[in-house]
């Protein structure tokens, strides 16, 4: 019999257990609710209070105390910075770390914006100048005609300009790299810990002394990452579908296109970080005998899960085009979540998703590698748990 | 068939096996006999591949055991070990299919084993909710379900009511008359003695007796029997080659040396009053292992 014929076989019962389980059912029904409600309270949640970086430039520096004053009253939270060169803050605004560059002079005040500039920013600096305007008018008092001086001042106005064309699909991809970032979360958590939790109940079992009396342990642990893998992107592929067409169904997206190819995206990202993930579970699986001790040794595995969930969602919804982003989102550890969310948001480019692959694929059969030699090691002790440097060590 | 040559298995500080060897031959019944701890289940364990020996080598039908013959083998390990939440059938036919039996084989054979051990109305059950003499059978059938070329089974018949220990032991007569090696371990010595053509007798990693119970038994004196009422105790203290195994209802039993002339014996007995029994038996498997491993219990 070959190798594959009974990775394909542990493959198999993986996958019937767990399908024929009412738990698959229940669960894929949670993920579904669990993600509306997600988006429903982010949207409203990121709608709320934030900060507007305000850097200065120039003459400009002067509305320093009058902005901040004016911000207070209109309740927006603003930080006021001053910016020597207004070529850097331009790339500063490019880079995300500023939202606003303000030049030129009180009376006639330049905005710089990423994309589109906040409207009640608009609505305070417009008040900053229109004051100014009024100054000035009221300065020269001979000939005062109260009708000219009223449009006069209507019509000052800052000028904004901004580097890009604002995207009018923006808060839509946002959403769908938010969902798309709490699938691979939710998918590669609750799979990663399925692998380990069924190591460990053939360890507690015992059951694993007659499967390896047949089977080599490497198929063992191939096979039972195989089928919980597939298991998991059926569900993904599933909840996704499901998403993905209900929303283009009730209008609630303009960009279905767009949501597909997240979609796919997320597939594919959910495999390779599946993989990346899934063997280092089974290791930590194999180093104990009992259920009850499995949290306590996959707590490093999940922490790291969930570092690359919380920075997901802060750094997509608030610095989708900082170069830190840009960097973590390429790194193994945190790719499969944050780089599909930055596909979904467009702001992902070609070379990053290679170098992204290159990096996972290269990282994923070192760990295979390492994970196969733990586990195959402590798959066979019992008792107390086994400390990693013995499980490392040469037999 | 099944040869263990010298195999060795050291953990830390403790020789688990040293050089253990021995043969068996085809359809004949082996058992494995020795204290907790003495080396059994290592060998066992090693025969099955599932641990390696640091030294020696396992081989059958000529060939050192590879992953392809170990398919073939059955094995009852001594730590049983089944998937809770999975259903009899079900677990027979996957366990079939891993030892490489093709799903319709596999389906015939777990439906066989399953009737045969009378387990039939809890075929659907799932392992957990069986009681724990069912979840022995259906570990039992586990080791059987792919018609295996060899049988290893750790304490078989432990934690088993007398009906299943009937039926094991038909079941492994049957075997062993198709031509399979069996080798089982087991505390219940005069189980082994009834079923077992040779025995080998392991003490602290080593193998210390081995043979046919015959064997054994020629060459370890025998055990008498004697009916003497009005003995007082110890009247046999002192006689030569004999050792004092206890004394029930009057009845005095003695562990005879090989060559010991037992008339000095009849003689003492007679100077304490009337003897109405004098009788040499066969010393049980039980009395030659505690003379192996030189352990005087009684």
């Amino acid at each position: 019999m070959s190798p594959r014929h009974t990775v394909w076989l542990v493959a198999r019962r993986e996958l019937r257990t767990r399908l024929r389980a009412k738990s698959f059912l229940i669960g894929t029904a949670v993920s579904i609710a669990v993600l509306i409600g997600f988006v429903l309270m982010q949207s409203t949640l990121f709608g709320g209070e934030r900060v507007t970086r305000v850097g200065l430039s120039g003459q400009a520096a002067a509305i320093s105390g009058p902005l901040t004053e004016e911000a207070r009253a209109r309740g927006i939270d603003v930080v006021v910075s001053t910016v020597r060169d207004p070529a850097a803050g331009e790339s500063a605004i490019a880079d995300g770390d500023l939202d606003a560059l303000v030049t030129g002079t009180p009376a006639a005040l330049h905005v710089v914006v990423d994309e589109s500039l906040d409207e009640n920013l608009r609505r305070a600096l417009n008040s900053l100048v229109q004051q100014e305007v009024l100054r000035a008018q009221l300065a020269t008092v001979e000939d005062l005609d109260p009708d000219q001086v009223l449009a006069t001042v209507g019509d000052a106005t800052v000028d904004v300009r901004s580097l890009r064309a604002p995207d009018p699909t923006h808060d839509e991809r946002l959403a769908m790299a938010l969902v798309i970032v709490a699938l691979l979360y939710l998918s590669l958590l609750l799979y990663g810990t399925m692998v380990a939790q069924g190591v460990v109940e053939e360890k507690s079992s015992r059951v694993v002394e007659i499967l390896l009396a047949t089977v080599r342990p490497w198929e063992l642990l191939a096979g039972k990452v195989v089928g919980l893998g597939l298991v998991g992107l059926a569900q993904l592929t599933v909840v996704g579908g499901v998403g993905v067409v209900l929303a283009a169904v009730t209008d609630v997206l303009t960009i279905p296109g767009v949501a597909l190819g997240t979609l796919l995206w997320g597939l594919l990202w959910y495999l390779l970080g599946y993989l990346f993930y899934a063997t280092v579970f089974a290791a930590a699986g194999s180093l104990v005998s009992r259920q009850e001790e499995t949290q306590s040794v996959l707590l490093p595995i999940t922490s790291v899960l969930v570092l690359a969930f919380v920075m997901g969602f802060g750094l997509l919804s608030r610095l989708p085009n900082a170069s830190a982003t840009a960097v973590l989102s390429v790194l193994p550890p945190f790719a499969p979540i944050l780089l599909p969310g930055r596909l979904a948001l467009g702001t992902a480019t070609a070379w990053e998703v290679v170098v992204a692959i290159v990096l996972m694929l290269t990282s994923v059969a070192g760990l295979t590698w390492l994970a196969g030699r733990i586990y195959a090691k402590a798959v066979l002790r019992t008792g107390p748990r086994l400390p990693l440097r013995e499980a490392l060590r040469k037999s | 068939m099944l040869r263990v040559d010298g195999v060795t298995k050291r953990y830390g500080d403790v020789l688990a096996c040293d050089r253990v060897s021995f043969d068996v031959g085809a359809g004949e019944l082996f058992g494995f006999v020795g204290g907790n701890g003495a080396g059994k289940t290592t060998t066992m364990r090693i025969v099955l591949g599932v641990l390696a020996p640091d030294a020696g080598e396992v081989r059958f039908r000529g060939a050192p055991v590879d992953h392809a013959a170990r398919r073939r083998f059955g094995y009852l390990p001594e730590e049983r070990g089944l998937y809770p939440r999975m259903r009899v059938l079900d677990q027979l036919v996957y366990l079939a299919e891993l030892h490489g039996a093709d799903t319709n084989a596999a389906h015939r054979a777990a439906e066989q084993w399953v009737a045969r051990l009378g387990l039939r109305e809890h075929r659907d059950t799932e392992v957990q909710r069986l009681s724990l003499g069912n979840q022995q059978r259906v570990q039992l059938a586990a080791a059987l379900v792919h018609d295996p070329l060899l049988l290893v089974l750790d304490e078989p018949f432990s934690g088993l009511d007398p009906l299943a220990v009937d039926v094991l032991v038909e079941v492994l007569r049957e075997q062993a008359a198709a031509g399979v090696p069996v080798v089982f371990s087991s505390h219940q010595l005069d189980l082994v003695e009834r079923l077992c053509d040779r025995v080998g007798i392991i003490k602290g990693g080593r193998v210390v007796a081995g043979g046919t119970v015959a064997q054994l038994r020629a060459g370890s004196g025998s055990t008498l029997v004697v009916d003497a009422p009005a003995a007082p105790a110890g009247w046999a203290a002192g006689l030569a080659g004999v050792t004092v195994l206890g004394v029930h209802n009057g009845q005095t039993r003695l562990r005879v040396a090989p060559g010991t002339d037992d008339q000095p014996i009849l003689a003492a007995a007679l100077a304490t009053g009337p003897v109405r029994g004098f009788t040499h038996q066969h010393p049980s498997l039980a009395e030659l292992y505690r003379d192996a491993v030189g352990v005087d219990s009684r």
